[in-house]
């Protein structure tokens, strides 16, 4: 009785990782049996074309890259500041330490589309269209509508937890013996962080970066009515863009016949699909090779 | 007495630093302050800003009027619409959308935590090592999946898969809906978990062991229960992102405003009505103020879940093994 009742009980826990390894199969395996067909150098650098069933994603792309670009610009550095903030000038007992990092966690658990909003309220209704009166002629809208620069300053709130995280566990890493030498031979806490520690945690701010683009590369919730659009030409950060999980959306959702674009559907997903592939591998890669130098050391 | 004195200063004041330096090192400190405090405001600028526009709900006579009596109301009859937000005679009632979300974050979580909790065990307790470093990254691919893709795989896959096998109406539906948002809470869940039952002190393992217990009896009535809090805060977020999951149900419940319990009707949650309304709606409008107040909704419940995840639970789990360790 008491070895049916085990081989059950370790038998459906074995029957769980196997059925979790089994979906992932079969997404990426119908994904790339699907699109692999569509998948050209030509889908890649041509723009689509004929209510987006032809052509390929070259606008998409270049929205995304334009995009996480801009947000890293902002993201990344705020990110990195609030972690030596957390990790440097604070005791793990200090209380705006506590009150920080517990907003942080918050932040991270905030749906996406909330973060859409605040975008629209905050960095569109407010800041742009506050920016428009102060500086535009009369009556123009510039700043005051979706563009690509708030897409990317909503999409750097919503990745901020993702960096400081990432960045703070690396400055966490850096032997405290470092900043012990380094303070010892007179430098200040400044010149320690700027020279001995954030050196050391590269790999952390690098992960950091990578997750952060990928997530910014295949969010679509916080851009859907913050900047992303149907076609675009952008032409700066004021225009708005086009995005490769908004195109996917898009196609799915709107074009005129959705049956007919379902290669162009597929190969968007493996593009994508692997975009954020590459990037979450390169980012497991990067913070286990930083690791393992820091233990060396 | 000198000795005593320089002993007792901080080590930075020991050595001789250029004044420059100094100066440099006082302005870098209050800056960084300011950075970090800035990210602490984040969170309250977003509740501000999102309240902003929402809060004519509340101060304006006209539109108070228009839209609270509805809010919560229940259709009479099956084909009487509650959510009308841009007839002659609107009705904003969120019970359609509330009862989604609830029905597709049922299903997530009904498929989500059993199997997120035994994988977590498996991985954890009886895992060889080569097991554990395939399991791992795999379910960190599985979290770094966009959520549109899963929506696309939902639609193309999962639709009509379900559809055959449960013979329903309707191909998208709170149940395909459900199963899809649930391949985002599984990742999150086994996460958290896994690691609430890796830090289980091995010496509690071994006593079970030196007195008799199997392998399984060990991880099932020991190893389990004493991560429990761990567990529950992983069941918590992973609840915190199911509801709030836009694109998939977006893309695979359905978008129909039934208010019903039929997990199989095409069904609408409070995220999607956001998703594809405010693309369509005119600046300042009630319809406008009533998807921002959604937001402000799903912002609040989620700051709720995950400080009962962050305060509660990570202080119970602190306790109990500082006391067993």
């Amino acid at each position: 009785m008491k070895k049916v009742l085990g081989v059950l009980a370790g038998g459906s826990t074995l029957l769980a990782v196997a059925l979790i390894l089994a979906i992932i199969v079969i997404i990426m395996s119908s994904i790339v049996s699907g699109g692999i067909g569509r998948l050209s150098w030509n889908f890649i650098t041509t723009p689509p074309t004929e209510g987006l069933t032809e052509g390929g994603i070259s606008t998409p792309i270049y929205g995304t890259v334009l995009l996480v670009l801009l947000m890293s610009v902002v993201g990344i550095p705020f990110g990195t500041i609030t972690a030596v903030y957390l990790s440097e000038y604070t005791s793990e007992r200090s209380r705006i330490a506590r009150f920080v990092r517990f907003a942080v966690s918050n932040l991270a658990s905030v749906p996406s589309i909330v973060f859409g909003l605040f975008g629209l309220g905050f960095f569109i209704q407010f800041v742009g269209v506050g920016m428009d009166k102060a500086f535009a002629p009369e009556g123009r809208v510039i700043f005051g509508k979706e563009s690509l620069l708030w897409a990317a300053m909503t999409m750097a709130v919503l990745t901020l937890p993702v960096v400081i995280v990432s960045v703070e566990e690396a400055l966490r890493n850096v032997p405290r013996e470092y900043r012990e030498a380094s303070l010892a031979l007179g430098a200040t806490k400044w010149q320690t962080v700027t020279r001995v520690v954030l050196p050391n945690a590269v790999g952390g701010i690098l992960t950091g970066t990578i997750l952060a683009v990928s997530r910014g590369a295949g969010e679509v919730a916080p851009i859907l009515f913050t900047g992303a659009a149907y076609s675009a030409q952008t032409e700066s950060v004021t225009s708005k863009f086009m995005h490769m999980g908004y195109h996917l959306y898009i196609l799915m959702t709107q074009s005129p016949n959705v049956r007919e674009t379902l290669p162009v559907q597929y190969a968007t997903t493996l593009v994508l699909l692997m975009l954020t592939f590459a990037l979450n591998f390169t980012a497991i890669f990067v913070r286990y090779q930083f690791r393992k130098r820091l233990i060396r050391a | 007495m000198a000795e005593a004195i320089i002993e007792s200063m901080p080590l930075s004041r020991q050595v001789r630093t250029n004044p420059a330096a100094k100066n440099a090192d006082a302005a870098a400190r209050v800056a960084i302050t300011a950075v970090a405090v800035f990210a602490l405001a984040i969170i309250f600028l977003i509740l501000i800003f999102i309240f902003k526009e929402a809060k004519d709900v509340f101060f304006d006579a006209k539109k108070r009027d228009q839209v609270l009596p509805t809010l919560f109301m229940m259709p009479a009859n099956e084909n009487q619409a509650v959510w009308t937000p841009i007839s002659k005679n609107p009705k904003y009632s969120l019970m359609p959308m509330l009862l989604g979300t609830l029905k597709t974050t049922l299903v997530a979580m009904f498929i989500a935590i059993p199997i997120s909790v035994l994988a977590a065990i498996y991985t954890a307790c009886f895992a060889p090592r080569w097991v554990r470093e395939i399991v791992k990254p795999a379910i960190e691919l599985l979290a770094g999946f966009p959520s549109v893709v899963l929506g696309f795989f939902a639609l193309i896959a999962i639709a009509g898969f379900m559809q055959r096998l449960t013979g329903a109406d309707y191909r998208l539906n709170a149940i395909v809906g459900g199963i899809a948002v649930s391949l985002t809470a599984i990742p999150i869940i086994f996460t958290i978990a896994e690691d609430a039952l890796s830090a289980v002190p091995k010496a509690m393992q071994e006593a079970s062991y030196g007195l008799g217990a199997t392998e399984w009896e060990t991880a099932f009535y020991i190893v389990l229960p004493a991560a429990y809090p761990g567990i529950f805060a992983g069941i918590l977020l992973g609840l915190g992102r199911a509801f709030g999951e836009t694109l998939i149900v977006l893309l695979a419940a359905g978008n129909a405003l039934i208010v019903s319990w039929d997990f199989l009707v095409p069904t609408k949650t409070l995220t999607a009505t956001i998703g594809a309304e405010m693309g369509e709606v005119v600046y300042g409008d009630t319809h406008y103020n009533v998807l921002f107040l959604i937001g402000v909704f799903l912002f609040v419940f989620s700051v709720i879940i995950n400080s009962i995840a962050e305060f509660y639970v990570k202080g119970r789990l602190m306790k109990k093994f500082s006391g067993a360790a």
